[in-house]
């Protein structure tokens, strides 16, 4: 079982051969689409890459699920996240950090929960249940 | 002109490669403003006749019933040109294959000479998707009878029409 650090070096790896950017720009707390420019194929992408680096299979929707705002009207009012939908959305993505969301809970805010570290919790918890 | 950017497949293992040739002619138009004077086949079209042989390769792997749709180009380099007389073979193999989508790895040679090499990713799209209608049908790989190409030189019966 790799470590955290090794984990991460390899994810580091895999977003840059996916999104082109440059190594320095990837760290821990960048969020995908905010500031390494992530469009919806490449989480396809993303995924096809950790597939192959990890030897994990990854279902569909299981790291990046799809419609996560647009479940249910109560998750949201007035264009803020409520705490249902918060607690709705840490069910989706138990592998997020929901600090910044938290205090300023923006509906457009939801997408920065898809950040580096939170694909690396994401791989070593899989790794770990594979063994 | 049609929207063929491959000729015919020369070997096919379903599921796994697929080769398949151009030939360069200075019949075609584009070669005569690509560049004046000095013919080349352009870059984007090689990238086209890739990614047909490489969807036709995925699509089939499924029996063609998703809409493959040429979603990413995340590696290509160039690495030599071609010339009207030349015969390009794209040598395409699947890396991944999906509910979502696949990708493809794809290199183009022109005798022993490499030409071009890229990864392709393409997505299947429902039918029944928002998104469909606002597709260039051009990115679809199966549309305007792409396929027939998978018949060039066959008779009518399915025969191999010569000594191919």
């Amino acid at each position: 079982m790799p470590t955290t650090d090794e984990i991460y070096e390899k994810v580091r790896e895999t977003l840059v051969d996916a999104l082109g950017v440059d190594d320095d720009e990837v760290t821990h707390a960048a969020t995908l689409i905010g500031d390494l420019g992530a469009e919806s194929i490449d989480f396809l992408d993303i995924v096809f890459r950790l597939e192959k680096t990890f030897g994990i299979k990854i279902p569909r929707g299981e790291l990046f699920p799809e419609n996560l705002a647009s479940a249910d009207p109560s998750f949201a009012s007035d264009g803020m996240v409520t705490q249902q939908g918060i607690a709705e959305l840490r069910k989706q993505l138990p592998y997020a950090g929901f600090d910044r969301l938290i205090q300023d809970p923006k509906v457009e805010n939801i997408q920065d929960l898809f950040t580096v570290q939170m694909i690396v919790n994401f791989v070593e918890a899989k790794l770990a249940n594979a063994t | 002109m049609r929207w063929f950017w491959i000729d015919c497949f020369i070997e096919f293992e379903s599921g796994k490669y697929a080769k398949a040739v151009k030939n360069v002619t200075l019949a075609e138009d584009y070669l005569h403003d690509h560049f004046p004077g000095f013919p080349v086949m352009p870059g984007s079209l090689m990238l086209e006749g890739m990614a047909q042989t490489g969807g036709i390769l995925l699509g089939e792997k499924n029996d063609f019933r998703h809409n493959v749709i040429l979603a990413k180009v995340p590696k290509i380099s160039f690495h030599s040109w071609t010339y009207p007389g030349d015969t390009i073979v794209y040598t395409a193999t699947l890396l991944e294959s999906r509910d979502e989508g696949g990708s493809v790895k794809c290199m183009a040679h022109v005798g022993n000479r490499l030409i071009a090499e890229a990864e392709i990713m393409f997505v299947h799209l429902k039918s029944s998707s928002p998104h469909f209608e606002k597709i260039d049908q051009k990115n679809f790989v199966f549309s305007t009878n792409l396929l027939s190409i998978l018949d060039t030189g066959r008779a009518g019966d399915g025969s191999m029409a010569n000594d191919k």
